[in-house]
């Protein structure tokens, strides 16, 4: 249950920059997840609102963004989705290819009042 | 009213781990992040490696556990430093955990430390802690589908080991499905079949270790003066 320490993160990031904008109440928290990483949405979502709990972000609607996972080629330029989770580019077959999202576990935006 | 954030949820816990590679930096020290399930063999290989590596390198070992001090034991055993960390239940080791036994180390007189993550193949595989690499271990007896199960750990390590290859033939674990599939997750990984029972790929598995500690040694003594 690793999501319970990515809960905290979310509570650190949220309630520094409620605080940064003088907010009374957290409304929405967006994350961008990729879609290699190793988070389920559903148990990030139950840790937090444990997490929330009599805080500024109780009952906080948390909207899910997932970002597919993109390869970038450096021999070809060929920019694709990742399929089956094979590296080589289908393209031009070059072993070289580099993650260019699909990674991400951040907190997009906030609605606060 | 919005408010912009674009924030890493475990960017806290990367700097932290920035803070301890630094400090491992410093004294030229190759840090290992040892991953793999609950009884994939990571102890028994740090066993064998402590064995082989000794009287080449100075090293220790951190080893993260839920409660017990079991593979500290078994790892104190062998006659080299070991610390001991205490999830108390977390499933994985974090920045923290590690930046707060630094000071027990010896930092001054290490080449090497290993640090025996949590049995765990999908949680560590998120948490930096300070390492130069992390490698992780995947036994026969778990299956050659996992690679493509748990894409994220295989992606981020440098080197597979693939352990108890001496219990294959009573099994259906097919070598050539998951060598294929390691190396399209991860092209050019290093992969390694080691049994732990009969020290079979031990020796291959142990140069690896020991070029790549050697490599950043050299370097850091270059760039360190
Ligand atoms: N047959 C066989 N058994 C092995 C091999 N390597 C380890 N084992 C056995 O597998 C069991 C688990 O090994 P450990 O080294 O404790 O595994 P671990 O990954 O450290 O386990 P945790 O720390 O609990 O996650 C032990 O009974 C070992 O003796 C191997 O290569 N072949
Ligand atoms: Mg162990
Ligand atoms: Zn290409």
């Amino acid at each position: 249950m690793h999501e319970m320490a990515m809960a905290q993160g979310v509570m650190e990031i949220v309630e520094s920059y409620a605080k940064k904008s003088n907010a009374t109440k957290v409304r929405t928290i967006a994350l961008l997840i990729g879609e290699m990483t190793g988070v389920v949405f559903e148990s990030l979502e139950f840790c937090f609102k444990a997490t929330a709990k009599g805080t500024i972000a109780e009952n906080a609607e948390m909207k899910l963004k997932s970002i597919p996972l993109i390869g970038h080629c450096n021999d070809c330029g060929n920019e694709s989705h990742i399929e089956n989770y094979n590296f080589f580019c289908p393209q031009c077959g070059s072993a070289k290819v580099d993650i260019i999202s699909g990674r991400e576990l951040r907190v997009e935006y906030l609605e606060v009042d | 009213m919005e408010v912009q954030v674009m924030q890493d949820i475990l960017g806290s816990n990367d700097k932290l781990a920035a803070e301890n590679k630094k400090i491992f930096d410093e004294y030229g020290i190759f840090v290992l992040n040892l991953i793999g399930s609950p009884g994939a063999g990571k102890t028994s290989l740090l066993e064998k490696t402590i064995g082989s590596l000794k009287n080449h390198l100075r090293l220790a070992v951190i080893e993260g556990d839920l409660f017990t001090s079991k593979d500290a034991d078994r790892i104190a055993d062998h006659d080299v430093p070991v610390i001991q960390i205490n999830t108390s239940g977390g499933c994985h080791l974090d920045a923290m955990m590690v930046k707060k036994v630094l000071s027990k180390l010896d930092l001054q007189n290490l080449d090497l430390v290993i640090i025996e993550n949590v049995g765990n193949l999908v949680c560590p595989a998120e948490f930096n802690i300070g390492e130069d690499t992390k490698a992780v271990v995947l036994s026969i007896t778990e299956g050659d589908d996992k690679p493509l199960k748990y894409p994220l750990i295989f992606k981020e390590a440098s080197a597979v080991v693939l352990n108890k290859i001496d219990i294959l033939p009573f099994t259906n674990f097919d070598m050539e499905n998951a060598r294929h599939d390691i190396n399209c997750l991860h092209p050019g990984i290093s992969i390694i079949e080691t049994s732990c029972r009969t020290d079979n790929g031990l020796d291959q598995w142990c140069s690896w270790l020991r070029a790549a500690a050697y490599e950043k040694n050299e370097r850091m003594k270059k760039n360190n003066g």
